[in-house]
């Protein structure tokens, strides 16, 4: 047992990521131009579950405001694209969405439960509509085009600020910092009277959640080349890594990757689906049922498995290797 | 080393504690008592920050601690248990105490200091045996002990104990007691809310006793005992005490 307490199963830590990482960078050598730009919007989703995970997954405040953070990042390509370097571009993307979450966290992070859940999703909601107001205002149109970059280049930075993203959860959830956001999310009044300062542990930790999901949207504006407010600040982006957490299961290091990774692709596969179900006159497309086979494959999850796919994984492990009880 | 001016605490329209003055000397352990309702658990609250008094002014060691945060406190010297427990569920017993090692003071305490802190803790309140269950499958007695190891682990100089015999059985009581002494032993100063009369009587050099939020008697258990105040508000009620 490590000092955080949790267990690694030690081979496969190292190496299977090394692999799956190696995989991944050479996937513009041996796929279609096809495949990165899924595999980007896969990360993407990634970015977003895993980074909000490690605010709402350790301390159980249900943030709705990743639509605002992506968001932002969003329109700091769209109003810096130009003028910068890339790089430099997505790392203020990442700075302001980070800001935005300080200044809000200090404001909110008193209120609980389902108080904070509703405030963070009315950020979204408020900063979509002060920015239409203003763009119709001063800038007479809604929309603006975003500077184009090339899919290999935007896939690249993606997988890159997956990497760093993985390194950070990782590392936070093993020290101590991590113990001190778990310990908030287990009993709050009781880690204060541990010597835990709760309030700068949440605020800054939903900073660097945010940052990662600003850089997302910073990169993923210059695939989408136009973007206008509706875009930008779409409700969906706060619930999707919510759904994708849940789905994957939280227990594990690993278990919402995996619920990003296979919503993703399912998202895609539905929607490009040309199957099509006869039911006598009508003619029901997949691919425009796709939201609705989401929830499903949600409510069944939510149902049948309590702690996601991982949980799943997790048992039927279990019975295999010859049902060894350990404690999650 | 802990003292009270005028702490009042009002809720509304009640005043909760009213006007009480307290004095806590090093290596004494005192007993708080009252009816229910009667102020104890927000006094407590009230010294480890929970609250802050108004009016009213706490010094801990000779200094104004009034207004300071919780976690401040903590790590200044002050640990404090809960009524209902309020250990880290889900957490293994040994992590709920490296919590206290890690955060509950200023120095910056390394994995491996923390670690054979924790299992000294856990040691000490004779939880060895259950380091790695998970806090929410120990029983009642051994949540209320995790509270203890977790607190000490923040190396108090003072600790506040409210209801540590709360729910517990004679044996449970017995054990808890000679817990209480092995506190004050290590020179740890020691306040308690107590319902178990025979703990207080046994353990206690000295009691307060609270009634709607003021402060009616203070002194040795045998003064308190005799105390016809005392007997009327309080163990008057209480015949199963």
């Amino acid at each position: 047992m490590t000092i955080a307490g949790i267990d690694y199963k030690k081979a496969p830590v190292l190496g299977l990521p090394l692999v799956i990482l190696v995989l991944l960078a050479a996937l513009p050598l041996y796929r279609e131009i096809y495949d990165v730009i899924l595999m980007t919007s896969i990360l993407m989703y990634i970015i977003l579950t895993v980074s909000w995970v490690i605010f709402s997954g350790a301390t159980g405040y249900i943030s709705l405001a990743t639509g605002a953070f992506f968001g932002v990042g969003i329109y700091t390509s769209a109003i810096l694209g130009g003028e910068l370097p890339l790089l430099i571009v997505i790392l203020i993307g990442g700075l302001f969405s980070s800001c935005l979450a300080l200044l809000v966290g200090a404001l909110t992070l008193r209120l609980r439960g389902i108080y904070f859940a509703i405030f963070t999703f009315g950020l979204v909601e408020l900063i979509k509509h002060v920015l239409l107001w203003y763009e119709i205002t001063f800038t007479h149109t809604r929309g603006r085009f975003v500077i184009v970059v090339d899919n290999e280049t935007i896939y690249y930075i993606m997988l890159g600020i997956f990497v760093v993203l993985m390194i950070t959860a990782y590392v936070i959830r093993r020290s101590r910092y991590g113990l001190a956001l778990r310990s908030i999310g287990e009993y709050e009044e009781a880690a204060a009277h541990m010597g835990i300062n709760v309030t700068m542990v949440k605020v800054i930790t939903f900073g660097i959640s945010a940052f990662f999901m600003g850089a997302a949207g910073a990169i993923m504006a210059t695939r989408w080349t136009y973007v206008d407010p509706y875009i930008a600040f779409n409700a969906l982006f706060s619930f999707s890594p919510v759904l994708m957490a849940i789905f994957g299961g939280m227990g594990q290091f690993y278990g919402p990757v995996l619920g990003a990774a296979i919503f993703a692709y399912l998202e895609e596969y539905l929607i490009t689906s040309r199957i099509s179900i006869e039911l006598g006159t009508f003619t029901l497309k997949v691919s425009e049922l796709y939201m609705l086979i989401f929830g499903i494959i949600l409510l069944v999850a939510i149902l049948f498995l309590p702690n996601g796919l991982i949980g799943l994984v997790e048992k039927v492990w279990r019975q295999i290797s010859g049902g060894e009880r350990e404690h999650a | 080393m802990l003292d009270g001016e005028g702490v009042t605490k009002y809720f509304g329209g009640l005043a909760a504690v009213s006007n009480v003055d307290f004095h806590i000397d090093q290596g004494e352990v005192v007993g708080l008592i009252g009816p229910n309702g009667s102020g104890k658990t927000t006094l407590f609250n009230l010294i480890s920050a929970s609250l802050v008094p108004k009016p009213g002014i706490i010094t801990f060691k000779g200094e104004n601690i009034t207004g300071k945060k919780p976690y401040q406190i903590c790590r200044m010297g002050i640990a404090r248990t809960f009524q209902t427990v309020k250990v880290f569920a889900n957490m293994p017993a040994l992590q709920n105490v490296l919590i206290g090692s890690f955060f509950g003071t200023s120095a910056r305490v390394s994995p491996a200091e923390a670690a054979r802190e924790g299992t000294e803790a856990l040691e000490f309140v004779g939880l060895s045996e259950v380091a790695a269950t998970p806090a929410k499958d120990l029983t009642l007695a051994n949540q209320k002990r995790l509270e203890v190891a977790r607190a000490l682990a923040t190396k108090p100089e003072l600790l506040l104990l409210d209801e540590l015999m709360a729910g517990l059985n004679a044996t449970e009581v017995s054990e808890a007691m000679e817990l209480v002494k092995m506190i004050r032993d290590k020179g740890i100063t020691v306040v308690m809310i107590e319902h178990v009369m025979k703990a207080i009587m046994g353990v206690c050099d000295r009691i307060m006793v609270l009634h709607h939020g003021e402060k009616i008697a203070e002194g040795t258990p045998q003064e308190i005992a005799n105390s016809e105040k005392v007997v009327e508000v309080y163990l008057g009620e209480q015949t199963d005490a």
